[in-house]
């Protein structure tokens, strides 16, 4: 059910990208999930399609990729490939491992449509993006 | 990585790539930073007042409220606690909480299946930090959602009741996972339940790569709280010790 409420903060975040680069919508937003994020890909999709309703990601497709999960064992020193309900150390066996990856709930990026006006001007455009994109950076 | 450009992108910067009417921004946020940065807010403001803040995560019935009822009635002379309430619906756990004399606050969620950072904030407003030394946050019961929304707490304690069977560990890792604390609830109902092993329900939180301590409690029987008061009790002193207050740094334990 939270996939709904991650939606929701998700396409606040594109909204907010949208705004600062004067961008009329979305077209495709990509997020990388882990198996430990706690968020299932199938039910992130279903839920964007009815979050993204009279949005700026009305018309944005949501591509996720799927982060591997990886540990390394603090007893042995191997890295495994490992499954959400069995962390342990492939090579020794050992339960004492730290996580590599495999948490990930992460915006990668935004595509955006630009208003037409902006066509003609590529140029000035684009300086005024990457102006705002730094201010949004430091925010 | 950018697509458009290959390059390596760089966490919450943005950069752009302008082409016929489109743009593509590497992004690299947390989609929950929002949540995450009032979290990190309300922490500050419990670590501030010298406050042990715990999010207690279980399923629906699994005892937190009993718990909770009993660690007052343990502990209640030794420390000033608050208790915020979250549940779906009703002010049945805030009453029994007030009813022992503790301030309660009660969040009711509507539909929403856990409580996030935010709301912990509103009900923040109606607790006085300054005169509470734990505070306690019973989230909505459920094992899913609640895992996902950092509250701003300092530790998780999940419960788990020996009557709902040792491989819910392995059936909901991610809460499961970032547990701190791990109490086995309802233990006195052990001896009549014969399919719940606490040494399978551990094994199955270690295959979590969790190192956290496991102690079976019972409500019902005050004298097997006396690990998880002791934990709390070592929690809180090296809480305050680490993040002393500005003022009242006095007592090392504090007087009610």
């Amino acid at each position: 059910m939270h996939e709904l409420a991650l939606c929701q903060e998700l396409i606040a975040e594109v909204t907010r990208i949208a705004a600062a680069h004067d961008a009329v919508g979305a077209s495709r937003i990509l997020v990388m999930l882990g198996p430990l994020s706690g968020v299932e890909a199938p039910l992130l999709k279903r839920a964007f399609l009815v979050a993204r309703v009279g949005t700026v990601a009305e018309e944005a497709t949501l591509e996720i990729e799927q982060q591997p999960l990886s540990v390394r064992c603090t007893v042995c020193g191997a890295k495994s490939e490992v499954t959400p309900t069995n962390l342990l150390c492939r090579t020794c066996g050992a339960w004492q491992v730290e996580i590599l990856e495999g948490d990930a709930l992460l915006l990668k990026s935004v595509e955006l449509f630009l208003d037409t006006a902006a066509e003609d001007h590529p140029v000035e455009q684009k300086a005024a993006a990457e102006t705002t994109s730094a201010q949004l950076g430091n925010g | 990585m950018c697509e458009s450009c290959g390059c390596a992108g760089v966490s919450h910067k943005s950069h752009v790539h302008g082409e016929s009417g489109r743009l593509s921004v590497a992004v690299f946020s947390d989609i929950l930073r929002h949540n995450n940065d009032q979290a990190a807010h309300n922490r500050e403001h419990f670590t501030e007042h010298g406050v042990l803040a715990l999010n207690l995560m279980s399923s629906p019935g699994s005892g937190k409220t009993s718990l909770l009822e009993a660690t007052i009635d343990a502990l209640g002379d030794v420390f000033r606690i608050g208790v915020i309430e979250g549940d779906l619906a009703t002010e049945n756990d805030a009453r029994r909480i007030r009813a022992k004399g503790v301030p309660a606050v009660q969040i009711t969620t509507g539909q929403a299946c856990h409580l996030d950072a935010e709301m912990v904030h509103e009900a923040l407003h109606q607790l006085d930090l300054a005169s509470l030394d734990l505070l306690f946050i019973e989230n909505v019961g459920n094992l899913v959602c609640p895992a996902s929304f950092d509250l701003g707490q300092h530790a998780n304690v999940a419960l788990l009741s020996v009557t709902e069977g040792d491989d819910k560990p392995a059936k909901y890792p991610v809460l499961f996972r970032a547990a701190d604390l791990i109490l086995l609830s309802k233990s006195d109902l052990l001896e009549f339940i014969d399919d719940f092993s606490p040494i399978r329900a551990e094994q199955h939180i270690r295959a979590l790569a969790n190192p956290a301590k496991i102690f079976p409690v019972s409500a019902r029987r005050p004298e097997s709280l006396a690990p998880w008061l002791q934990w709390l009790r070592a929690r809180w002193d090296a809480q305050r010790n680490g993040a002393p207050r500005a003022a009242d740094t006095t007592a090392a334990l504090p007087a009610k």
